[in-house]
């Protein structure tokens, strides 16, 4: 037997190979690198997609929970873009959407067929959920989603500074303005409402004592009550009390606890990082009635988990929605309370929840309790965009807010025709 | 025996056969390289550009909202939503205000820099890098910079401490329209980020002018200086000049990235782009009326482009030097 292999590898041989290989590995890695790979659980793989939460831990808490599951590798994408949304929106289209994603409870998605209905899972604990959470997810009787955590979102203000100023917590929002022109010192603005003002649309509407929608989905903000809000809104803006411009957004705790201002707009999840900062020199109140007819508010905003209804994993991501967001309890209170604090939407569990009940959190829960709105399902992204164009043209740009909500009711209106007839 | 013996006639030798084209052989073709080299390009071009621009303007006709294989055929509904939606058209007014303010800017500075830079005579090599380098940065990065570190609204910001400075109030540059600081913001960024690269244009085109042209010149009488520019250096560069100002035209109808990372989700200073961009893949969804709106913009800039070059003379600039 010949010890001269027939296979001798020449120098060209070599280049060749070397190629070939150069040209197939870019094309693998266009198909490798979806998040799917990785999980520590066996048979199907599946892949859930998360928004990066300013709160230290969140995303290693979710990845854990993840890795616990079994009966599936369950990978995270951890989109840290701002723009979440146009990212989740755009990747449903494609062979590489998540099987199982957060996001607020929105018709569109259910009309189009994105999202699975998850009654089943549902409907044997329903009653152990804030019904209010369960009615923003239900549409013809189905329902579409899980609420995860509760968001209410508040006022938050520093009572050391409010002394000092002779300033006492604001019931209107006239005596807010007041209190932010007071507060207002050479290196510290009185109010701050997010760079956009995009946080405190609803909570605007909601306080001049109208709606989004209203029961027989019809416009309900076009109101004169909102346009005087919007006015006032403007002065406040115009009055350089307003912290404009700031390094981080309203969710994030820094420009009250760095001392930009005294009075921030944020939600009860940065209450720890307020509270790490400023110790008990920090209090909460709602968002105050703009006009004499109105009443304070509160959003409860949040996050549900949706499961892909277009996916390959349909099946097998309903299961771990179910064992996640329903069966596991111990994940649920762990990831509404142990970052941030967030209102479990699970009664049961927001009554165990011992962070929750003494102190200021106890407080955000009584003004959830007392002025919160919750998400409604037929106000869509493109309807809040909208509203967001309003506050963009009349408030920021000074331009007539009647105007502002025509062109806004032009929008919502062929929303509204095309989604519900 | 005798044997007589016919000289041998040397037979014509066979006509050589045609060569099998064997692989060696084709490889040696020049048309088989050509299209060798070619092909990967090629088929990228069909891909990535050809196949979507396509696939846009058949979407253009359909109605598809969360979907892009769409199956309702609503004719011209699309273009007109665009043209009469007054975001859309405004961002179209907008934007050619803006190019024809950033197109002679960056040409003047690009090469103001470039007349700065070949005069050197020494040094010449690390300015035309300093000058260059910000070509480098990515566009996204820079809009956070401006908007982060100099142009922050509140009093730690670089330039609101240097206002501080002189007793003047810090002002909150990207909050509000009115007065229109934004576009400040927005032009020092881009002004910034694309002038290098111009430079380099036009210190390339400085240095093919023969010298022989300013010694002839000098010896007529001309005084080096405005009068040596305007009737040497500004003629000679003319190809070069039309060919920048042709591609400012296009950069500044294709901005997206500054304008999108300064003016998160403003009704204001927003680009025919960042416009599509909500329309399509932002809140709306609305694939159909965002690749009308592009079929509409390509079709700007198409005319747009056209006019500039009969303007100048694009493609004549050999010529009419």
């Amino acid at each position: 037997m010949s010890a001269q292999s027939n296979s001798t590898w020449d120098r060209r041989s070599l280049l060749r190979a070397a190629a070939g290989l150069a040209v197939a590995a870019p094309l693998a890695a266009c198909g490798s690198n979806n998040g799917r790979g990785g999980g520590s659980g066996s048979g199907k793989q599946l892949t859930q997609m998360f928004h990066a939460y300013g709160e230290p831990g969140v995303e290693q808490a979710v990845k854990r929970y993840a890795a616990a599951y079994k009966k599936a590798n369950v990978t995270t994408q951890w989109i840290t873009s701002a723009d979440y949304e146009s990212k989740l929106f755009a990747t449903l289209l494609t062979r590489n959407a998540p099987d199982v994603f957060e996001f607020h409870p929105q018709i569109q998605l259910v009309k189009s067929g994105q999202v699975a209905d998850l009654s089943d899972i549902v409907n044997p604990v329903k009653d152990d959920f804030n019904a209010a959470d369960i009615t923003s997810h239900t549409v013809d009787g189905k329902i579409y989603g899980v609420r995860m955590i509760d968001d209410p979102q508040f006022f938050f203000y520093r009572p050391s500074l409010f002394e000092k100023a002779g300033v006492k917590v604001p019931e209107t929002f006239d005596e807010l303005m007041e209190a932010a022109a007071k507060l207002t010192t050479g290196k510290t603005k009185g109010v701050y409402l997010g760079n956009d003002l995009h946080a405190i649309v609803n909570p605007l509407i909601w306080s001049a004592g109208a709606d989004t929608l209203n029961d027989k989905n019809e416009i309900a903000y076009h109101t004169p009550a909102v346009i005087e809000g919007l006015k006032k809104l403007r002065t406040l803006f115009a009055s350089g009390h307003l912290l404009l411009g700031a390094p981080t957004d309203f969710w994030d705790p820094s420009a009250l606890s760095q001392g930009l201002c005294a009075i921030q707009f944020c939600g009860m999840w940065a209450m720890p990082q307020f509270q790490k900062a400023l110790g008990d020199d920090l209090g909460i109140f709602p968002f105050p009635k703009t006009v004499d007819s109105g009443k304070p508010s509160v959003y409860n905003g949040g996050w549900s988990m949706f499961v892909n209804a277009k996916g390959d994993n349909a099946e097998a991501a309903k299961e771990y929605v179910k064992w996640l967001w329903i069966d596991q309890k111990q994940y649920q209170e762990d990831f509404a309370t142990s970052y941030g604090f967030h209102i479990p939407p699970r009664s049961s569990i927001a009554a165990s929840a011992t962070p929750l009940k003494s102190g200021l959190p106890a407080q955000g829960v009584k003004l959830f309790n007392q002025y919160g709105h919750f998400d409604n399902i037929g106000w869509t992204q493109a309807m809040i965009q909208a509203t967001w164009d309003v506050i963009a043209d009349c408030v920021r740009k000074n331009g007539d807010p009647e105007a502002a909500l025509d062109t806004c009711d032009k929008t919502v209106g062929r929303e509204l025709k095309k989604l519900f007839g | 025996m005798s044997t007589t013996t016919k000289p041998a006639l040397a037979s014509p030798a066979p006509a050589k056969a045609r060569p099998a084209r064997t692989w060696r052989g084709l490889r040696g073709s020049r048309t088989f390289n050509f299209w060798l080299f070619i092909s990967p390009f090629l088929a990228g071009l069909i891909i990535f550009i050809y196949v979507p621009i396509g696939w846009s303007v058949y979407l253009s006709f359909f109605d598809a909202r969360f979907t892009v294989t769409p199956s309702k055929f609503i004719g011209f509904d699309n273009y007109t939503y665009m043209l009469t939606d007054p975001k859309f058209v405004h961002s179209l007014g907008t934007f050619t205000v803006f190019a024809a303010f950033i197109v002679p800017t960056t040409w003047a500075v690009s090469l103001g820099l470039a007349l700065l830079v070949n005069r050197l005579r020494f040094l010449r090599a690390f300015f035309r890098s300093v000058f260059f380098l910000p070509t480098a940065c990515s566009y996204v990065a820079a809009s956070l910079i401006w908007k982060m570190s100099l142009f922050s609204g509140v009093r730690f910001g670089l330039m609101n401490t240097v206002l501080g400075w002189f007793g003047i109030d810090g002002i909150a540059w990207l909050a509000s329209p009115s007065p229109p600081w934004y576009w400040l913001v927005i032009v020092t960024a881009r002004l910034w980020l694309q002038s290098g690269f111009y430079m380099i244009l036009f210190l390339a085109a400085l240095q093919n002018i023969p010298a022989e042209l300013y010694e002839a010149a000098a010896i007529d009488g001309a005084r080096p200086g405005w009068q040596t520019f305007r009737h040497i250096t500004l003629p000679q560069l003319r190809a070069t000049s039309t060919a920048v100002i042709l591609l400012l035209l296009i950069a500044a109808y294709q901005a997206f990235d500054e304008f999108f990372n300064l003016l998160d989700k403003t009704t204001w200073g927003r680009p025919p782009l960042v416009e599509l961009y909500y329309t399509a893949l932002g809140t709306e969804q609305d694939y159909g009326a965002g690749s009308a709106g592009a079929v509409i913009l390509t079709a700007l800039i198409v005319v747009v482009t056209l006019f500039q070059g009969k303007l100048m003379g694009f493609g004549r600039g050999e010529d009419s030097k």
